[in-house]
């Protein structure tokens, strides 16, 4: 098997490199997302705590 | 109870925030490692299907994603009525944290499942009672999610959330028996207790990456539980001398 074979799927390679490729963005987009959470928190924090100290 | 003195302490948030930090490595790196064993099985050794041709390698993501949208749903209802029973802010910032990890694996079992039934069925969609009730899971998480968010007090929001997540738990056991109850076109279960009609390399390749999934889940709700933290504690003493919020 070569791999233009395989990522034919004998036919099917639309749907399930479709199927895989959606379920990795899914979970690179969650990754960045709660990352980007903390990073807003932490700003967010940080503001409090200078306006605290001001 | 000196021993249930030290449990409940990992459920206060303040000693929870630093262990959850530790133990996301623990699960991040073997879910990664695992997910790359269980594809590789999946795409390498895994046979080609008589029936199926190659489509059937769809179900190494469905079938996986589709268990835990169910788990992860029951899990944050248990966590839901722990917060409205007890009053424990952590449980209920659980809930919150598991709601949109949840959410997404629905829509990967929804979508994952749309690929392969065009193909085989000759349709995206059908209005199938297995189909249509996992659609109404993920009309819950996101439910749960958009009622949390139009709620300002978060105590409140928190109650008023976990009524939704209680008593849309009955849905779980109807997509999980829907294709018993209903003559659906979703065809049952291939594994069962009694014994498999699948190979031996498809059962590894499936069963790898639902272990891969769930130690991605628990290290991506730990990740967000420690931000909810972040957010709901601010006015802390505690979080206020964290060292990570100091310039």
């Amino acid at each position: 098997m070569n791999w233009s074979e395989f990522f034919a799927m004998n036919g099917y390679g639309f749907y399930v490199w479709g199927s895989y490729g959606v379920a990795l963005l899914v979970f690179i987009v969650e990754i960045l997302m709660v990352r980007h959470r903390r990073t807003l928190a932490l700003r967010q924090l940080r503001l409090l705590n200078e306006s605290g100290e001001a | 109870m000196r021993l249930a003195i030290n449990w409940f302490k990992y459920s206060a948030p303040t000693t929870f925030y630093g262990l959850a930090g530790k133990l996301i490595p623990f699960f991040a790196w073997p879910a990664a490692i695992l997910f790359a064993l269980g594809l590789y099985i999946g795409f390498f050794v895994a046979p080609t299907d008589a029936v199926q041709s190659e489509a059937y390698r769809i179900m190494f993501i469905h079938v996986p994603a589709s268990i835990l949208s169910m788990f992860i749903y029951l899990i944050m209802a248990g966590y839901a009525a722990l917060g409205l029973i007890f009053k424990t802010r952590l449980s209920s910032m659980m809930a919150s944290a598991l709601a949109p990890t949840g959410a997404l694996f629905a829509f990967i079992s929804l979508w994952t499942g749309a690929l392969w039934g065009k193909p085989m069925w000759g349709a995206w969609w059908v209005w199938d009672a297995r189909l249509t009730s996992e659609l109404i899971l993920l009309f819950l998480y996101l439910g749960f999610i958009a009622l949390q968010a139009s709620i300002e007090d978060p105590r409140r929001a928190d109650r008023a959330s976990a009524l939704l997540a209680i008593v849309g738990s009955v849905n779980v056991p109807i997509i999980y028996y829907s294709v018993q109850w209903w003559n659906t076109l979703h065809q049952g279960s291939s594994i069962k207790f009694s014994g498999t009609s699948m190979h031996v390399a498809m059962q590894q390749s499936m069963f790898t990456v639902l272990v891969a999934c769930w130690l991605y889940v628990i290290a991506v709700v730990l990740a967000r539980v420690r931000s909810i933290i972040l957010e709901r504690e601010s006015n802390t003493q505690w979080v206020k001398e964290l060292a990570e919020t100091k310039q």
